[in-house]
This record gives C-alpha cells, structure tokens and sequence, in this order.
C-alpha cells in the first residue's frame, strides 16, 4: 500500500499544546483571512473620515446642513461616528454569528473545546482592531476636516483642551461596540438577527425614547449604549448625558453584561 | 481509544441516543453503522463535546475531550464537510486550527499535500466540491497528527479514486497503531475496511461484533450442492444432524455439513460435482435484518402497497 500518512507519532509529550495565546493567534488569523472583514473595516473608515470631513467643511454655525448642530472641531470630524459604530457593529457580529451561519463553529470548538477562550479572543481582536482602526479615523477626520471648519469653530487644535480626550474616546467607543457586536453575534448565533438587535439598539431606541414622557425619556436615554458613546466623544457634556467617565462606564457596563451572556451561552448551550 | 459509557442524549420529547455503551480500540477501524437518523452524528458530537450528553460520558483516550491539554493531539474528527467558512481558502481555515495549538505551518501543507488539495490550497472554499470539502474535512482531522481518527461519513461525495484514498488511508493509520471510527449507512462500503461493527439503530445499540463473527452468523445458510447425481448424494450425505433438501433438478442444499466435508463423500464415490458453495446471506442483508425494526423513515407497508399497485 502506497499510502504515507502523517508523520509516526512522536514518542512522548508533544511540544503543541492547546494555550490561550494559541487561541489568540488563530483567531488573528481567522479575522484577516476574511474578505467580509477588510470590506467592514476599509468602509468604516473611510465613511468616518468622509462624513467628518464633509460636515467640518460645509458646517455653518446656525446654518443648514451637516454639522450645523455641532460648532466644535471634535464633533465635527466625528459626525460619521454613528455610521461607524454600525459598521464595526455588524463587523463583531459577523466575526461571531458567521461561525455558526457557516458551521465553522463546529471546527472551531472541536479544536477548543474549553469554549470561553474563543470568545475572550474574539472580543479582544475586534476590540482591539476596531479601536485602533477608528482612532487613526478619527484623527485623520480631525486633522483634514478642522482647517476646512469655519473660523468661529471651537477646538480646531489638537492640543485645545479636550480635543485629544474627545477623539481618542471615540476609538475607545468603537472598540466597545466591535466587542458588543461580538457578545450580540454569539448570543443569538445568528448574522441577520445580531444586526438587527445591534441597529435597534444603536439607532431606533434612541429614536423611540424621544417619543416617551420626558420623566422617562430623561432616566432612559443617558444609559442607553449610542448617548453614552455622544457622552464620551463631546467636547461638552450634551444635556441629559453622563460626562466622559459616566458614560464610558455605561458603555462598558452593556459590554460586560453582553459578555457575560454570550459566555453563559457558549458554557451551555449545545454548539 | 474512545470510550462511550451509557449515553443518553434528549432534545425535548425525542431521545436521538439511549443508553448507548461502545469502545472503539487503537490499531482497529471501528465501523459506526445504522440508518440515517440512528444517532451516529450525535454521538459523534458527544464524543468531541460540542453536544452534552443528559447522561452517561464519553472519554477520548480516558478522559472527557475537553480535559486534554491538546485536544487536536488526541483526536481528530470529521464532522460535516460544512464545517468551514466558505470565504476562508483552505490553507487559511487549515491555519486557524493549527494556530490554536502552535502547530507549525509546515504541518498544514503536509496535510493538504496527503489530501491532495495542493492544487487549490490558494482557493476559497465556498467554490470546492463535495468531495473537495470532503478531503478538506479529512485534511483538518489529520492536522494534529492524532491518535485517534474519527469521521462522520467520510466517503460522502468522493468518486471512486477518493473513496479507495480513504479506504487505503484509514487503514494505514489503523496499522500505525491509532483508533481509527467511521460511520455510514452503508454496510458494503463498511465492511470492506471496518474490523469492529458497532450497529445502532435509534440511538441504541444493536450489535457489537466484528466483521468476521457478522458473516460466520450470517452465513447460516447451508450449502449448494449441483450434481449429476442428486438421488445419490442425498442418500449418501443423510445422517443425523443433516437436512437435505432437493431444490431443483440437479440441485440440492445441505445443512449440517461443510462444503469439504460433501466434496469429500463425492469424490470417496466418484460423483461428479459441477457447483459445490457456501449459500451466504448477504452482509447487507444481515445488517438490514438487525435495524429494520430501527429504520427511522421507513416507507409504511401502505405506501408499498400502492407503488406495488401503481406498478402493476
């Protein structure tokens, strides 16, 4: 018989083993082997950039148009900041729910079969990729759109106070969304009903609190997860939001709550 | 060495796995046998712990799986040849089981070298064949080079030259001393690899037995004896603990003696002989014969009925 198989085992313990760096890497791996993921990333940056740099230039204080709420630099370049959180959004529901849509989840836990460190991986991958991608986005935005902003425009310097906090918080923001994409993606397994929850809850709640009675409306909207992300990335507090640190904890408080979902589904439930 | 305990497995009213109790040993090809919906892909999920069985354990190599330190080193499984992203190519998806276990990247073109996918390693597997997928699936289980193979189906969509690498490759890996499991449905293509027989049928378990003990019970079935001379014979063979039946004109069939035995009586008497053979029912009988009372969507005796009818 011709056939050579593997290699004759190795006598003794193998130097491969099953760690969570390993788990890390794969699924580095797995997130830049995807076409789905450039596709994501390369749109979310550049829709953050182009609608920063569009509203910085066509803003008039008072006026019509894109950014004629918004008389800062910093909100300003990030006035694409809800598109984006869309879009790295639906790019951490896909990282998860895509396992499962595809099946490759099987292959995925037969090769980790503690489960929770592919998760943890996840999370931290599309965080951590999300919240680099979007700060360059939002510094770029910043840096091309504040010499276009009319004259009377607050914090068109890097250096103005504040100006730095409000742009890195929005990198910060978006990686917590990436991260809640991923906890979404894994707790209903599925693409289609993680970005719909994800579009609910970034877009039409907000929306819809305003249709509540003000009394409710004003205990609902400074914990809902897109005010807190206006909260981190103002240059001044908006009314009925926490400052920075408040909302960055209401951010996380979801995120955290979100995990702890998605990891208490992955424990339990059959893959 | 894979070790089913009692294993029972519900999803709400409907029990896919009963009690089932099955070792499959190193050095051996343990064939997983029974009709579709008998509970061979459940069990094989409980087995790799991506199901939780309601009761019993499954051991790989005498622990729970996911107790090893590298579980891709103690088995490797082929579960479904879609358990792959389709926009990932093949030495991608390769590469992130590998990573997980600081496998080298050698390693993954070794694999895809032995399956024969160095052709289209580069390509996207959202556009492989079935059978492509197939020897995808298989590449991925031999990954960590592990001690224990374990494939659902594995010669599903392969064409002939596929179906006898699988065969030949199983049976290497059996002789290099690993535990080697495959399920089907199909006992002719079983029976040509598999030494042990694990049948089941509704998640429980029917036989466990070899090939060997399978035929020997099978073959039950007397022999065929074509003479000149069948009134001769069939005097000189009677005797206690013999039947001899006339069964055509020249033909008769003999219980209770071998085929040496007769063609010894014929030759002591000079009696011409033109066919003398072991009557064999079928391998593929005697395994429809054990999970017939087990098929799942068997037709109903109506529905036969009224093809027989519509046939007539």
């Amino acid at each position: 018989m011709s056939v050579t198989t593997a290699p004759a085992r190795t006598a003794g313990p193998s130097a491969y083993r099953l760690t969570p760096r390993g788990v890390l890497v794969s699924e580095w791996t797995k997130f830049w082997s995807l076409r789905s993921t450039w596709i994501t990333l390369t749109v979310s940056v550049f829709l953050l950039i182009l609608i920063g740099v569009v509203a910085s230039a066509s803003s008039s204080p008072g006026g019509e148009g894109p950014g004629s709420n918004t008389s800062d630099g910093p909100g300003l370049a990030l006035s694409g900041s809800t598109f984006a959180a869309l879009a790295v959004g639906i790019l951490g529901v896909l990282l998860a729910a895509g396992e499962y849509t595809t099946g490759m989840i099987r292959s995925t836990l037969a090769a980790v079969p503690a489960r929770l460190p592919v998760l943890w991986s996840k999370a931290l991958i599309a965080g951590g990729i999300a919240a680099v991608t979007m700060t360059v986005g939002a510094l770029v935005s910043f840096l091309i759109g504040s010499p276009l902003a009319p004259e009377s425009t607050a914090g068109t310097g890097l250096d103005d106070d504040g100006v730095l906090r409000a742009l890195l918080n929005a990198g910060l923001y978006l990686g917590l969304v990436a991260v809640l994409g991923v906890a979404l993606g894994m707790i209903v397994r599925s693409s289609a009903g993680g970005i719909a929850i994800l579009v609910g809850t970034l877009l039409i709640v907000p929306t819809l609190t305003s249709l509540l009675p003000a009394s409710w409306s004003d205990a609902i909207t400074p914990i809902l997860p897109s005010r807190a992300g206006d909260g981190m990335t103002a240059l001044h507090t908006p009314d009925g939001v926490h400052g920075p640190w408040g909302s960055f904890l209401v951010i996380t408080a979801w995120v955290v709550a979100a995990l702890a979902g998605a990891a208490w589904r992955l424990r339990k439930t059959d893959a | 060495m894979i070790e089913v305990r009692e294993v029972v497995k519900r999803y709400g009213a409907k029990t896919a796995v009963d009690r089932l109790s099955f070792t499959a040993r190193p050095g051996q090809v343990t064939g997983f046998l029974g009709p579709n919906g008998a509970g061979k892909s459940t069990t094989m999920r409980l087995i790799v712990g991506l199901d939780r069985p309601t009761a019993g354990v499954a051991l790989v190599n005498g622990r729970p799986y996911a107790e090893h330190a590298a579980p891709l080193r103690e088995i490797g499984v082929l579960l479904e040849a879609k358990a792959v992203h389709p926009g990932r190519t093949a030495v991608s998806h390769l590469l992130g089981l590998a990573r997980t276990h600081g496998l080298p990247r050698r390693r993954v073109d070794e694999v895809i070298d032995l399956a024969g996918l160095t052709a289209v390693a580069g390509k996207r597997v959202g556009g492989f064949s079935l059978g492509m997928g197939q020897r995808l699936g298989i590449a991925a289980a031999l990954l960590g080079d592990p001690a224990v193979i374990m494939l659902d189906e594995p010669v599903n969509g392969l064409d002939p030259e596929g179906v006898l690498w699988v065969r030949n490759l199983l049976a290497g890996l059996a002789a290099e001393g690993r535990t080697v499991m495959l399920s089907s449905h199909l006992m002719s293509e079983v029976s040509l690899i598999a030494d042990h027989l694990v049948i089941v049928g509704r998640g429980r378990l029917l036989a466990d037995t070899t090939v060997v003990d399978l035929i020997a019970q099978a073959a039950g079935g007397g022999v065929k004896v074509a003479t000149t001379h069948p009134g001769m014979m069939r005097e000189l063979l009677s005797g206690p603990g013999v039947t001899v039946t006339w069964t055509a004109a020249e033909e008769l069939l003999v219980d209770g003696l071998t085929s040496k035995q007769i063609g010894m009586v014929a030759a002591r008497h000079g009696i011409p002989l033109y066919e003398l053979s072991q009557r064999q029912v079928s391998l593929e009988q005697a395994f429809m014969d054990l999970t017939r009372e087990a098929v799942e969507y068997a037709a109903t005796t109506d529905t036969a009925r009224i093809l027989q009818e519509t046939s007539r």
